[in-house]
Protein backbone atom coordinates (compact mmCIF):
# COMPACT_ATOMS: atom_id res chain seq x y z
CA UNK A 1 0.00 0.00 0.00
CA UNK A 2 0.93 3.72 -0.54
CA UNK A 3 1.15 6.29 1.69
CA UNK A 4 -1.07 7.87 -0.31
CA UNK A 5 -3.71 4.71 0.47
CA UNK A 6 -2.76 4.54 3.93
CA UNK A 7 -3.42 8.26 4.95
CA UNK A 8 -6.88 7.83 3.05
CA UNK A 9 -7.62 4.63 5.00
CA UNK A 10 -6.78 6.60 8.30
CA UNK A 11 -8.97 9.68 6.72
CA UNK A 12 -11.71 7.67 6.04
CA UNK A 13 -11.57 5.34 9.53
CA UNK A 14 -11.75 8.25 11.12
CA UNK A 15 -14.59 9.94 9.56
CA UNK A 16 -16.34 7.27 10.22
CA UNK A 17 -15.18 6.71 14.40
CA UNK A 18 -15.71 10.41 14.54
CA UNK A 19 -19.67 10.27 13.61
CA UNK A 20 -20.25 7.37 15.46
CA UNK A 21 -19.05 9.45 18.41
CA UNK A 22 -20.42 12.51 17.57
CA UNK A 23 -24.00 10.59 16.84
CA UNK A 24 -24.04 9.04 20.28
CA UNK A 25 -22.56 12.12 21.93
CA UNK A 26 -25.75 14.34 20.10
CA UNK A 27 -28.72 11.27 21.13
CA UNK A 28 -27.21 11.10 24.80
CA UNK A 29 -25.42 13.90 25.81
CA UNK A 30 -24.29 14.54 29.43
CA UNK A 31 -25.89 16.86 31.88
CA UNK A 32 -23.53 19.60 33.55
CA UNK A 33 -22.51 17.93 37.07
CA UNK A 34 -23.62 14.61 35.99
CA UNK A 35 -21.31 11.48 34.81
CA UNK A 36 -20.81 11.42 31.24
CA UNK A 37 -21.97 8.37 30.70
CA UNK A 38 -21.55 8.35 26.89
CA UNK A 39 -17.93 9.39 26.47
CA UNK A 40 -17.36 6.60 29.27
CA UNK A 41 -18.78 4.00 27.47
CA UNK A 42 -17.60 4.50 24.04
CA UNK A 43 -14.08 4.70 25.75
CA UNK A 44 -14.62 1.52 27.43
CA UNK A 45 -16.01 -0.43 24.49
CA UNK A 46 -13.49 1.34 22.35
CA UNK A 47 -10.51 0.46 24.52
CA UNK A 48 -12.23 -3.54 24.48
CA UNK A 49 -12.36 -3.35 20.72
CA UNK A 50 -8.81 -2.05 20.13
CA UNK A 51 -7.16 -4.87 22.35
CA UNK A 52 -8.94 -7.44 20.21
CA UNK A 53 -8.44 -5.98 16.43
CA UNK A 54 -4.61 -5.49 17.34
CA UNK A 55 -4.57 -8.73 19.03
CA UNK A 56 -5.86 -10.67 16.39
CA UNK A 57 -3.58 -8.82 13.68
CA UNK A 58 -0.68 -9.55 15.55
CA UNK A 59 -1.18 -13.01 14.55
CA UNK A 60 1.26 -12.41 11.06
CA UNK A 61 3.30 -9.83 9.69
CA UNK A 62 2.00 -6.19 9.69
CA UNK A 63 1.98 -6.05 5.89
CA UNK A 64 -0.37 -6.02 3.34
CA UNK A 65 -3.95 -6.30 4.21
CA UNK A 66 -3.26 -6.55 7.64
CA UNK A 67 -1.48 -3.44 8.07
CA UNK A 68 -4.55 -1.83 6.34
CA UNK A 69 -7.01 -3.11 8.46
CA UNK A 70 -4.51 -1.87 11.37
CA UNK A 71 -4.43 1.77 9.71
CA UNK A 72 -7.99 1.91 8.74
CA UNK A 73 -9.96 0.21 11.49
CA UNK A 74 -7.51 0.34 14.43
CA UNK A 75 -5.76 4.02 14.00
CA UNK A 76 -9.16 5.55 12.03
CA UNK A 77 -12.44 3.82 13.40
CA UNK A 78 -11.88 3.00 16.72
CA UNK A 79 -8.80 5.86 17.05
CA UNK A 80 -11.21 8.60 16.19
CA UNK A 81 -14.17 6.80 17.76
CA UNK A 82 -12.54 7.15 21.38
CA UNK A 83 -11.56 10.46 22.89
CA UNK A 84 -8.97 10.94 25.70
CA UNK A 85 -9.50 15.25 25.20
CA UNK A 86 -13.24 15.06 25.86
CA UNK A 87 -12.57 13.10 28.76
CA UNK A 88 -10.10 15.17 30.39
CA UNK A 89 -11.90 18.37 29.92
CA UNK A 90 -15.13 16.26 31.67
CA UNK A 91 -12.95 15.41 33.99
CA UNK A 92 -11.80 19.25 34.69
CA UNK A 93 -15.48 20.24 34.51
CA UNK A 94 -16.47 17.74 37.60
CA UNK A 95 -13.56 18.86 39.97
CA UNK A 96 -14.12 22.99 39.34
CA UNK A 97 -17.63 22.20 39.84
CA UNK A 98 -16.79 20.88 43.13
CA UNK A 99 -17.29 17.36 43.11
CA UNK A 100 -14.25 16.24 43.80
CA UNK A 101 -14.73 12.24 44.33
CA UNK A 102 -17.30 12.36 41.05
CA UNK A 103 -14.32 14.02 38.99
CA UNK A 104 -11.47 11.44 40.44
CA UNK A 105 -13.92 8.71 40.34
CA UNK A 106 -14.81 9.54 36.53
CA UNK A 107 -10.76 9.90 35.60
CA UNK A 108 -10.04 6.57 37.51
CA UNK A 109 -12.14 4.61 36.94
CA UNK A 110 -12.42 5.02 32.81
CA UNK A 111 -8.25 4.29 33.15
CA UNK A 112 -8.46 1.60 35.03
CA UNK A 113 -11.64 0.01 33.45
CA UNK A 114 -10.54 0.80 29.96
CA UNK A 115 -6.78 -1.00 30.35
CA UNK A 116 -8.38 -3.82 32.40
CA UNK A 117 -11.13 -4.96 29.56
CA UNK A 118 -8.22 -4.47 26.98
CA UNK A 119 -5.83 -6.49 28.94
CA UNK A 120 -8.21 -9.20 29.45
CA UNK A 121 -9.26 -8.85 25.51
CA UNK A 122 -5.58 -9.18 25.14
CA UNK A 123 -5.12 -11.89 27.36
CA UNK A 124 -7.89 -14.07 26.08
CA UNK A 125 -6.87 -14.20 22.01
CA UNK A 126 -3.83 -15.10 23.25
CA UNK A 127 -5.34 -18.39 25.38
CA UNK A 128 -7.59 -18.80 22.40
CA UNK A 129 -4.52 -19.19 19.69
CA UNK A 130 -2.24 -20.77 22.60
CA UNK A 131 -5.24 -23.44 22.76
CA UNK A 132 -5.87 -23.52 18.97
CA UNK A 133 -2.23 -24.05 17.75
CA UNK A 134 -1.36 -27.02 20.48
CA UNK B 1 -22.56 16.67 10.64
CA UNK B 2 -19.78 16.40 7.21
CA UNK B 3 -17.09 18.78 8.58
CA UNK B 4 -17.36 17.22 11.96
CA UNK B 5 -16.38 13.72 10.34
CA UNK B 6 -13.87 15.51 8.10
CA UNK B 7 -12.38 16.97 11.39
CA UNK B 8 -12.21 13.59 12.81
CA UNK B 9 -10.71 12.30 9.62
CA UNK B 10 -8.02 14.61 9.78
CA UNK B 11 -7.47 14.94 13.44
CA UNK B 12 -7.12 10.99 13.28
CA UNK B 13 -4.32 11.54 10.47
CA UNK B 14 -2.13 13.97 12.37
CA UNK B 15 -2.34 11.86 15.17
CA UNK B 16 -0.68 9.07 13.33
CA UNK B 17 1.92 11.54 12.04
CA UNK B 18 2.66 12.72 15.14
CA UNK B 19 2.86 9.30 16.90
CA UNK B 20 5.72 7.93 14.55
CA UNK B 21 8.19 11.40 14.81
CA UNK B 22 7.54 11.06 18.84
CA UNK B 23 8.38 7.35 19.03
CA UNK B 24 11.16 7.40 16.34
CA UNK B 25 12.89 10.36 18.63
CA UNK B 26 11.61 8.66 22.17
CA UNK B 27 13.55 5.33 20.68
CA UNK B 28 16.71 7.42 19.76
CA UNK B 29 16.65 9.83 22.84
CA UNK B 30 15.82 5.78 24.59
CA UNK B 31 16.74 2.23 22.94
CA UNK B 32 15.46 -0.47 25.07
CA UNK B 33 12.94 1.64 26.94
CA UNK B 34 9.95 0.45 25.40
CA UNK B 35 7.41 3.02 26.53
CA UNK B 36 5.38 4.74 24.00
CA UNK B 37 5.17 8.34 24.79
CA UNK B 38 3.44 9.42 21.53
CA UNK B 39 0.08 8.81 22.77
CA UNK B 40 0.88 10.87 25.64
CA UNK B 41 1.81 13.68 24.01
CA UNK B 42 -1.26 13.92 21.74
CA UNK B 43 -3.83 13.59 24.78
CA UNK B 44 -1.87 16.28 26.72
CA UNK B 45 -1.79 18.56 23.62
CA UNK B 46 -5.28 17.36 22.74
CA UNK B 47 -6.59 18.44 26.07
CA UNK B 48 -5.56 21.26 26.47
CA UNK B 49 -6.42 22.80 22.48
CA UNK B 50 -10.11 20.78 24.01
CA UNK B 51 -9.65 23.18 27.24
CA UNK B 52 -8.82 26.33 25.30
CA UNK B 53 -12.12 25.69 22.76
CA UNK B 54 -14.60 24.71 25.74
CA UNK B 55 -13.56 27.83 27.64
CA UNK B 56 -13.34 30.26 24.55
CA UNK B 57 -16.62 29.04 23.28
CA UNK B 58 -18.31 29.27 26.71
CA UNK B 59 -16.98 32.77 28.18
CA UNK B 60 -17.00 34.71 24.02
CA UNK B 61 -18.91 34.33 21.23
CA UNK B 62 -18.42 31.85 18.28
CA UNK B 63 -19.91 30.02 15.72
CA UNK B 64 -21.35 26.92 16.98
CA UNK B 65 -20.05 24.70 13.81
CA UNK B 66 -16.52 26.10 14.25
CA UNK B 67 -16.92 24.82 17.90
CA UNK B 68 -18.28 21.24 16.85
CA UNK B 69 -15.52 21.08 14.02
CA UNK B 70 -12.37 22.09 15.74
CA UNK B 71 -14.12 19.95 19.48
CA UNK B 72 -15.92 17.13 18.60
CA UNK B 73 -13.92 16.35 15.17
CA UNK B 74 -10.54 17.25 14.71
CA UNK B 75 -9.48 17.04 18.45
CA UNK B 76 -11.59 14.58 19.33
CA UNK B 77 -10.26 12.49 16.20
CA UNK B 78 -6.65 13.64 16.99
CA UNK B 79 -6.61 12.13 20.88
CA UNK B 80 -7.67 8.55 21.37
CA UNK B 81 -8.68 6.48 24.62
CA UNK B 82 -8.03 3.60 22.92
CA UNK B 83 -4.72 3.10 21.78
CA UNK B 84 -3.69 4.67 25.66
CA UNK B 85 -5.67 1.66 27.11
CA UNK B 86 -4.06 -0.97 24.52
CA UNK B 87 -0.48 0.24 25.06
CA UNK B 88 -0.98 0.11 28.87
CA UNK B 89 -2.34 -3.59 28.49
CA UNK B 90 0.56 -4.37 26.95
CA UNK B 91 3.29 -3.23 29.35
CA UNK B 92 1.21 -5.25 31.93
CA UNK B 93 1.50 -8.47 30.15
CA UNK B 94 5.06 -8.28 29.32
CA UNK B 95 5.59 -8.08 33.09
CA UNK B 96 5.66 -4.32 33.14
CA UNK B 97 3.20 -2.95 36.00
CA UNK B 98 5.51 0.05 36.71
CA UNK B 99 5.82 1.58 33.36
CA UNK B 100 2.37 0.64 32.87
CA UNK B 101 1.18 2.39 35.88
CA UNK B 102 3.73 5.46 35.11
CA UNK B 103 2.37 5.76 31.36
CA UNK B 104 -1.24 5.22 32.87
CA UNK B 105 -0.98 8.35 35.73
CA UNK B 106 1.36 9.96 34.34
CA UNK B 107 -1.05 10.65 31.18
CA UNK B 108 -3.97 11.42 32.80
CA UNK B 109 -2.63 13.74 35.51
CA UNK B 110 -0.65 15.66 32.60
CA UNK B 111 -3.87 15.53 30.44
CA UNK B 112 -6.44 16.78 33.06
CA UNK B 113 -3.81 19.59 34.13
CA UNK B 114 -3.41 20.78 30.55
CA UNK B 115 -7.19 20.69 29.88
CA UNK B 116 -7.48 22.97 33.25
CA UNK B 117 -4.86 25.01 31.86
CA UNK B 118 -6.73 25.53 28.69
CA UNK B 119 -10.06 26.07 30.40
CA UNK B 120 -8.08 28.97 31.72
CA UNK B 121 -6.82 30.53 28.90
CA UNK B 122 -9.59 29.82 26.63
CA UNK B 123 -11.34 32.31 29.13
CA UNK B 124 -9.26 34.89 29.24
Amino acid sequence: MSRAANAALILIGGMVGTSLRAGLEAAAPAAPGAWPWTTFWINIAGSALLGVLLEWLAGGEDVGWRRSVRLGVGTGVLGGFTTYSTFSVETVGLLAGGQWVFGLAYALGSAVLGIGVATAAIALLRRVRAVRTR
Amino acid sequence: MFLVALGGGLGALLRFWLDGRVNAAARKVAPGWGVPVGTVVINVIGSLLLGVVAGWWSFHSGDETWRMMLGVGVLGGFTTFSTASVEAARLILAGRSVAASAHALGMLIAAVAAAWLGLWLGSL
